[in-house]
């Protein structure tokens, strides 16, 4: 009897754990939700902000934020395909793969900041670029780029051998059959790893900070300095400028990422019911 | 028409390698600038040295480390036993829909970026302890800092953020204890938390832990969250509610007013965080390995 | 079809890859700088909003010129003109000593002052720049010793390296010989923003800020019976002030010379009145 009883309590207490978590979420999404949704108008989304963001909108930071996203995956994202596809269909066993294996798994375990201060030394620096939303889309290229391998690489995985062999028999060279025959099949999995990708490079600031700057002018070229949205956020909240843009900032940001994350999601998820 | 797919697959061989050249680079570039302060200034020195005065020339980053370790481990304490109740409510538990859901909101945490956990912890957190804790903590010892951005304040923020990390990784080591375990042990008798505690978390051992490793790689790598919510005071921390600064605060702060040689010293700083992750995650690795789990 | 994307799509990213790689030299990057009518202001962020607000208006009436603002402080500042990855350095405090080779000119565009801010809890209603001293360097540490109630003080600071702690250490003498001996007690906040966002909200708490974005959140303070206001950083009464410099390097270009007369100009000394600065001229 007392057995059950101690059962019963461990089993609330694990439910009460998990609740708990529950409402973690709930409330650090709701929270900021209620409270920064009314700031999201029309204006806010289209106007350039006054007075360091004090008032205004966010225009020109969505605008930095896709800029500097997309410079990111597109050079991340042919470099990630291209290695996955090394390691899943060309590699043999070897040192060669082990140690490429060993620095993929590293690069993804560095911290941002770690990323930022590379970025500033080598891009910014370095290479003259200065703060850029170039110099910020390269850094976050190598930051999203153990995702892509990943996530590619799995979806690979999963196509049937088969379907090789049987293009391979069929006369077809090894890079045909990888071409028309088993990227195809994969296609959700690399939207996935893309799409991945792109929330992390939105959310990113650690690195964005000191690679793109903090300029609030629309960027054009991509030597422009820029300020994404979550260094924007970051600006705001820190410097208390005015709570109503924080929190609409806020918002507009936990939206994009909610919204990207929940797509991902979807489409790994039917990918693996196929 | 040989020689083409021998050059395709030079050409891919060459993205592979990318991730090589891009963490040599990384290296190459983050300790020749902070290695030459790490030499001038000593090494021992500089890791436990007490005094982090960066414009006048000292640059012990002791307080920092410790900063950071604390903030690390309140939220492993928090973390942990959250993680692992979420994992075990997921596999063992419930239904495989309602897990599904969970997992689903577990992402969720996991995709929220982290200026946002940042910004969360300065608007309830920190008032949270200054209006509510501090008080109570004042009757007992009216010394204690009154602003309310502390270790604890980082350290809850951190557990929230690392959830993701142990409950995934957990749970999938969880579900991967075959069921015959499950079975054998309720046939002796044990009921279902004695089979839970003494059969699956043992087996799972190597996963639970290598996820344990993993999310304090995360804890200490993270940036913006401690940076907004710990306070930055360059002073050991003596107890939960003191402010604290931490590696990756400071290097994100002062980055960007330094001086050329504060600034390589901020590289030295990248140094000692950067070995200290890559040995988190070896050590991850191995432990993976060891106990014949599976990677994380 | 899709073999062409892809072939194409690799090939982009590892020429963009290696270009990044091989292009390390980069020496075309400053003189594409002079051709473009671009001008780039890095440096203090306490000049920044100042900049913005100049850069604003100067392109509505000069739309061919593009003007971009960053942060970085005030060494970056002085960092960015010397490796030619800005135009104009700005700073918020003098040029140090070490640092004149850099700068082939400065202009004191406006000057601030730094008001002494303090929770609105706080019953001090004046400090002494030697109470300051002594608070900040952590002597004091207890409001009863300066005429308050008897509640521990806590410090808000900006971050070494930030121009408006050195400014405000200098000043004050917290900072004697190059050693700043700000207390290790201290909360480090990254801006004067921040620093006034903690003030406002922790009880017992003292800090410093620009004048400009001194509001009624805070408490300010007289320093040695003064009160921080524009008329008494004019006349120098009030003594914890600072300058605020645009430094120059050897190769100014036409544009950035035209900018820098607009500042000093009727108009630009008019904006540094709007944003809450004290114009110079």
């Amino acid at each position: 009897m007392r057995k059950t009883w101690k059962s019963k309590g461990y089993f609330c207490l694990i439910g009460l754990v998990a609740a708990v978590t529950l409402g973690t979420l709930i409330l650090i999404i709701g929270f900021i939700l209620i409270r920064g949704l009314p700031g999201i108008t029309v204006e806010f989304l289209t106007e350039k902000p006054k007075m360091m963001g004090k008032e205004g909108g966010v225009f020109p930071v969505i605008i930095g934020t896709i800029y500097v996203t997309l410079i990111s995956i597109v050079i991340a994202t042919p470099i990630g395909v291209a290695a996955a596809v090394y390691f899943s269909e060309y590699a043999k066993k070897g040192v060669l793969m082990h140690v490429i294996r060993f620095f993929t798994e590293v690069l993804a375990g560095i911290p941002s900041i770690i990323f930022g201060l590379f970025g500033f030394a080598f891009f910014v620096v370095f290479l003259g670029m200065g703060w850029s939303v170039l110099s910020g889309g390269l850094t976050l290229s190598m930051m999203i780029l153990p995702t892509l391998v990943r996530s590619t690489e799995e979806s690979l995985k999963t196509v049937p051998m088969a379907y090789r062999e049987g293009s391979l028999s069929l006369g077809a060279t090894k890079w045909e059959t990888v071409v028309k025959v088993v990227l195809p099949c994969c296609g959700p999995g690399v939207l996935t790893g893309l799409i991945l990708g792109i929330g992390r490079a939105v959310g990113e600031t650690a690195a964005v900070m000191l690679t793109v700057g903090g300029s609030l002018v629309l960027p054009v070229s991509p030597l422009d300095s820029a300020r994404t949205m979550a260094v924007h956020l970051y600006t705001l909240a820190s410097e208390g400028l005015s709570d109503e843009k924080t929190y609409a900032t806020a918002a507009l940001l936990i939206i994009i990422v909610l919204v990207i994350n929940s797509l991902a999601n979807y489409i790994s998820g039917r990918l693996t019911k196929e | 028409m040989k020689i083409r797919e021998k050059v395709i697959e030079r050409l891919i061989l060459l993205c592979a390698a990318v991730s090589v050249a891009a963490v040599a680079l990384i290296t190459i570039f983050i300790f020749s600038s902070g290695g030459p302060v790490l030499a001038k200034y000593g090494v021992l020195r500089f890791i436990f040295g007490n005094d982090w005065s960066p414009t006048s020339g000292s640059y012990g980053i002791l307080p920092l480390i410790v900063g950071t370790l604390g903030v690390t481990l309140g939220a492993l304490v928090i973390g942990i036993p959250t993680g692992l109740g979420c994992a075990v409510f997921m596999a063992e538990m419930v239904k495989s829909r309602l897990a599904k859901l969970f997992r689903a909101a577990i992402e969720l945490l996991a995709g929220i970026p982290s200026v946002v956990y940042g910004f969360f912890g300065l608007e309830i957190i920190v008032p949270a302890i200054r209006d509510y804790l501090l008080p109570m903590a004042r009757k007992l010892d009216p010394d204690v800092p009154g602003s309310g951005f502390s270790v604890l304040a980082g350290a809850i923020v951190l557990a929230v953020m690392i959830l993701p990390t142990i409950v995934s990784i957990s749970e999938n080591a969880i579900r991967a204890v075959p069921k015959e375990f499950h079975e054998a042990s309720l046939a002796l008798g044990a009921d279902k938390r004695e089979t839970i505690i003494k059969i699956i978390l043992p087996a799972a051992k190597s996963g639970i832990l290598s996820s344990i490793i993993l999310a304090m790689g995360r804890a200490i790598g993270e940036t913006m969250a401690v940076l907004m919510i710990t306070g930055n005071m360059v002073k050991v921390p003596t107890s939960p509610l003191d402010p604290a600064a931490t590696l990756t605060g400071t290097i994100a702060m002062e980055m960007s007013y330094a001086a050329p040689e504060h600034q390589n010293a901020l590289f030295a700083i990248g140094i000692i965080l950067f070995i200290m992750i890559i040995a988190l995650n070896g050590i991850a690795q191995m432990v993976a390995k060891r106990f014949g789990g599976e990677t994380a | 079809m899709s073999r062409k994307i892809l072939v194409i799509l690799v090939a982009v990213g590892v020429l963009a890859f290696c270009l990044g790689m091989a292009g390390c030299g980069g020496s075309d990057e400053s003189d594409g700088k002079e051709e473009r009518d671009s001008i780039i202001i890095a440096g203090s962020t306490s000049v920044q909003p100042l900049s913005e607000a100049m850069a604003e208006l100067y392109m509505e009436q000069n739309p061919d010129v593009a003007i971009e603002v960053q942060g970085g402080g005030s060494g970056q500042g002085i960092k960015s003109i010397k490796e030619n990855i800005a135009d104009i350095g700005a700073l918020s405090r003098e040029v140090k000593s070490d640092e004149k080779s850099a700068a082939a000119a400065e202009y004191v565009i406006a000057k601030d002052g730094i008001a002494v801010v303090v929770n609105k809890d706080v019953k001090v209603e004046n400090l002494t720049i030697d109470q300051i001293r002594k608070i900040y360097t952590g002597k004091i540490k207890n409001w009863r010793n300066v005429g308050g109630d008897d509640r521990p003080i806590t410090v808000v600071s900006r971050e070494e390296g930030a121009g408006t702690r050195s400014s405000f250490t200098e000043i004050t003498g917290i900072a004697a010989d190059g050693v700043d001996h700000t207390t290790k007690a201290a909360l480090v906040q990254p801006s004067t923003g921040a620093i006034k966002k903690t003030v406002a909200k922790t009880p017992d708490s003292i800090g410093y800020i620009s004048l400009n974005i001194l509001d009624d959140t805070v408490k300010s303070v007289k320093v040695e019976g003064t009160a921080p206001t524009v008329d008494n950083v004019l006349s120098g009464r009030y003594q914890i002030q600072r300058p605020f410099l645009y430094v120059v390097n050897g190769h100014i270009s036409e544009t950035t010379k035209a900018f820098i007369g607009f500042i000093m100009g009727e108009e630009g000394q008019r904006i540094v009145e709007e944003t809450g600065f004290i114009p110079v001229n």
